[in-house]
């Protein structure tokens, strides 16, 4: 079975659409498949005769699932077939579905041999370890580049592969307290049945995107001014974008929250997170109490955390502690994007670039530089007009940069 | 001005195949080189030692001789023999090199090179211009102790170069440091009639290797009547004319020579760096990043220069990463965490990434399989039970995390171990090629079952 959809964790398999025993090209299509989102169209991967089907018509098989063998007509496949179940439609659609085969299951004291059940053809160049730590962290080892001889996927590309959404943050046995800085809010049963049916729906963190083109000429002539007071005022726009976004959070902790499983958490101090592109990939060092900071303490600190980033140099409590995080893709040209929330945050904001465009003000058709703004938020914790509100916080401080100072 | 894309200072192992594999990429080289071409490793070290210790296998295999129903005359063990046959040895390979420099059209420049520019080495009155990169592989060489008062005087105070051309074998050797060039020249000596003194301050013989490797080795040596003593310090040294008296833990000691072999200093000296700005690290090695490069670009440095391990195959990897970067190709790096350890001596020692000491100071989750050679079938019929095989993995995945054997052919046989971890194969796919039977190398199966807690012969 195929991921056929980013969210998509099982399909069922609606219709064979070659009997066994037809021959198939690559790019063939084999099944349509409904995944969580439509039915798609299954595709061969190889050329061959469709020897065995596994999954029957209206069975549902989690990804990873062997759902039949393409080979060569005379090929002895009875290794392949031999310990795979073949998956009957009789089983309820809702009923658990059958663990695939990872090493999760045995115990530490002897490893598992590996039994690589890969419904394509295409093979993938790997190191049995890197096999072995890919079904263990239920990573897709088609998804991964490899850095070994001739692009083989070893142990360490696996180390610097993100694994994909866990399953919500663990849920930490504390009590329910309002300390100084944050404050816990038991979840009401709305909230909780707003919670599972969201995450049942769209995966462990149910996002939803709201996306908001802020007017940014105050901000970019305030920039310039300052800029010309010498190099010491010298910031950038995505200072700018930090101070307002830690200032509009300091006015709804609804926003600068996390969700914890059985409760959310709203903080009191907002702790900004800072994506920081480095060559192994992506961490986020934390600007702590950034709406009490001056933006020049702001940007002399993004600099440095980021600087230090990109050496490797980050200690763990530096890129930790975040209540809600800053993503901008603004200098490579992204007009828009979204952002992934990085949990148990419920939030982040994804900073597109600075553009130049036509736009209506009163009754003329004037040029102004705009800015786009896309804040995925948790359903769970924030609702659409939570956001918003958010939002709309944001917009007012960034059109009027002068509120900073206020 | 003769002109070369690369010019060598060196032709030791690093030096030699760095300019072999540059000559194969296209490139025109020359290797300045004082001595002969192969470096200490076929003169001074490598090569001519492990001749010796192939006699003195032979001096203790021919011991055994009557058991297998040969009958011998009178046994006589004598050094000089041993030694002409290693230099003979040592020179065909040697000339082997030479052969191989001129097979791919590699100069050799004869004499001692000084850097003048980054880009141009005088040897004697001409300049050499290298054109795209120069390499610095100039080694090593011996040294003395001289705060212990032993500075080398290459009659009474020894070091590895001198005792490889020694004539006759003392009767009394006190060898100073018992990493591997002292074990190995103990196991010489004991060999060919020598009373020999191990020594080292640190608290086991081959003080880099797995704990239960040293004191199976020190077993070994104790039960040939190798003197060892761990934990010591020599004290009070007094050296005559033929002789040198000392004390260890103030015990008073005469022998007839001393041999050093507390370690190598680098060669960089007189190269030419402080004008043009290669520097040296806080050990006295050249500074070098992770590309090989020297402080100076378009300078490189390899072998035992440019740091420990100060090992020829380290070396000659490095030479063929270096040769193929200035190539312009993108060559794996050399992977530091996979070099293998081999000590000659007998039994033989042989080790791949890390100890059980270092595993557990990391406190990494492992497991340890063991299998001895005594319960060995091959092993019984060479009469060579001594040793083990001990594999280390990680408890939930099977990763080799490191793989130690003392025994006969150790050296030969941690090379399956070494390609197992290079490409990340666990203990299971170690197991599941089958081993030929009978042979010592399912001693490394059977460990690697041990892990698992499956051992069939164990």
């Amino acid at each position: 079975m195929e991921a056929l959809s980013p969210t998509m964790e099982e399909g069922r398999l609606v219709r064979w659409l070659k009997p066994e025993g037809a021959s198939v090209a690559n790019g063939d299509t084999l099944a349509e498949v409904e995944t969580d989102k439509a039915i798609m169209e299954l595709v061969a991967r190889g050329d061959g005769v469709l020897r065995r089907q596994l999954v029957a018509e209206g069975a549902t098989a989690p990804i990873g699932t062997l759902l039949g063998v393409i080979a060569a007509p005379n090929e002895d496949i009875a290794a392949l077939v031999g310990g795979v179940a073949p998956v009957s439609a009789s089983a309820a659609p809702n009923a658990p579905s059958p663990a695939p085969a990872t090493a999760t299951a045995v115990a530490p004291e002897a490893p598992a041999p590996m039994v690589v059940t890969t419904s394509e053809g295409d093979r993938v160049r790997s190191s049995p370890l890197a096999r072995r730590l890919a079904a263990e962290r239920g990573l897709d080892l088609h998804a991964i580049a490899g850095s070994g001889p001739n692009g083989r996927i070893v142990k360490r590309d696996l180390d610097t592969t993100v694994a994909p959404a866990t399953p919500a943050a663990p849920v930490v046995a504390v009590p329910v307290t309002a300390g100084a800085d944050y404050t816990d809010i038991a979840l009401t049963q709305i909230r909780r049945t707003i919670a599972r049916r969201l995450a049942e729906s769209i995966g462990p963190v149910p996002t939803f995107y709201l996306t908001a083109e802020l007017d940014v000429e105050r901000l970019s002539e305030m920039r310039k001014a300052m800029a010309e007071l010498g190099d010491d005022y010298k910031v950038s726009v995505n200072d700018i974008v930090l101070k307002a976004t830690a200032t509009a959070l300091a006015q709804h902790p609804e926003v600068n929250a996390h969700w914890l499983g059985d409760r959310i958490r709203q903080f009191a101090r907002v702790h900004l997170g800072v994506a920081v592109a480095i060559d192994e990939g992506l961490i986020t060092p934390v600007v702590f109490d950034a709406d009490k900071k001056r933006l020049r303490d702001i940007a002399r600190e993004v600099r440095e955390l980021a600087t230090r980033a990109k050496a490797r140099k980050l200690k763990p409590e530096e890129y930790t502690g975040s209540t809600f995080s800053v993503s901008n893709l603004g200098m490579f040209g992204i007009d828009q994007f979204t952002a992934i929330i990085n949990p148990p945050e419920a939030g982040i904001l994804a900073i597109g670039a600075v553009e130049a465009k036509p736009v209506v003000v009163g009754e003329a058709v004037v040029v102004r530089r705009r800015m786009r703004v896309t804040m995925s938020c948790d359903h769970r914790v924030i609702d659409g007009a939570t956001g918003a509100k958010f939002l709309a916080t944001l917009r007012r401080l960034i059109e009027n940069p002068l509120l900073l100072v206020y | 001005m003769a002109s070369y894309d690369v010019v060598i200072l060196g032709g030791g192992p690093a030096g030699y195949v760095c300019a072999i594999r540059s000559a194969q990429l296209g490139l025109s080289v020359g290797v300045i080189e004082r001595e002969g071409l192969g470096g200490t490793c076929v003169l001074w070290g490598c090569i001519p030692a492990k001749s010796l210790l192939e006699s003195a296998y032979l001096a203790s295999r021919v011991r055994h001789a009557a058991e297998h129903g040969i009958t011998t005359g009178e046994l006589g063990f004598d050094y000089g023999p041993a030694m002409k046959r290693s230099r003979a040895v040592s020179a065909q390979n040697s000339k082997g090199v030479e052969f191989l420099f001129k097979k791919n059209k590699i100069t050799w420049i004869k004499g001692t090179g000084t850097l003048t520019s980054p880009k141009t080495v005088k040897v004697g009155d001409e300049t050499h211009e290298a054109k795209k990169a120069v390499v610095i592989a100039t080694g090593s060489r011996v040294r003395g102790l001289p705060r212990a008062g032993l500075d080398l005087n290459k009659t009474t105070v020894l070091s590895s170069d001198e005792v490889l051309v020694l004539d006759k074998a003392p009767k009394t050797m006190a060898i100073v440091g018992a990493g591997a060039v002292g074990c190995e020249f103990a196991d010489v000596f004991n060999a060919f009639g020598t009373q020999v003194t191990l020594i080292d301050i640190a608290p086991t013989i081959l003080p880099l290797e797995d704990g239960e490797v040293a004191a199976e080795l020190t077993r070994s040596f104790k039960k040939r009547k190798i003197d060892v003593h761990t934990n010591a310090k020599i004290g009070d040294v007094k050296i005559e004319k033929d002789s040198v008296s000392f004390t260890i833990d103030k015990k008073p000691m005469t022998v007839e020579r001393v041999l050093v072999a507390t370690g190598r200093a680098a060669n960089v000296e007189g190269l030419g760096f402080e004008t043009i700005g290669v520097r040296l690290d806080d050990r006295g090695f050249v500074k070098v990043d992770e590309r090989l490069q020297t402080t100076v670009p378009g300078v490189y440095a390899i072998g035992d220069v440019a740091g420990p391990p100060m090992l020829a195959h380290k070396g000659q990897r490095e030479g063929v990463v270096v040769a193929e970067r200035i190539a312009g190709q993108n060559p794996h790096p050399v992977n530091y965490g996979n070099i293998p350890n081999a000590t000659y001596c007998h039994p033989e020692v042989a080790s791949i990434g890390m100890t059980e000491e270092v595993c557990k100071a990391q406190q990494i989750d492992y497991r340890v399989g063991k299998f001895p050679f005594s319960a060995s079938g091959r092993a019984r019929t060479a009469g060579e039970t001594e040793g083990f095989v001990k594999v280390i993995r990680e408890a939930k995945y099977g990763e080799i995390l490191g793989a130690h054997i003392i025994g006969s052919h150790a050296t030969e046989l941690i090379h399956e171990l070494g390609v197992a971890r290079e490409n990340e194969f666990t203990v299971e796919e170690v197991d599941l090629f089958v081993h030929a039977h009978p042979t010592l190398a399912e001693a490394i199966a059977e460990a690697c079952l041990d892990s698992l807690g499956r051992g069939i012969h164990a």
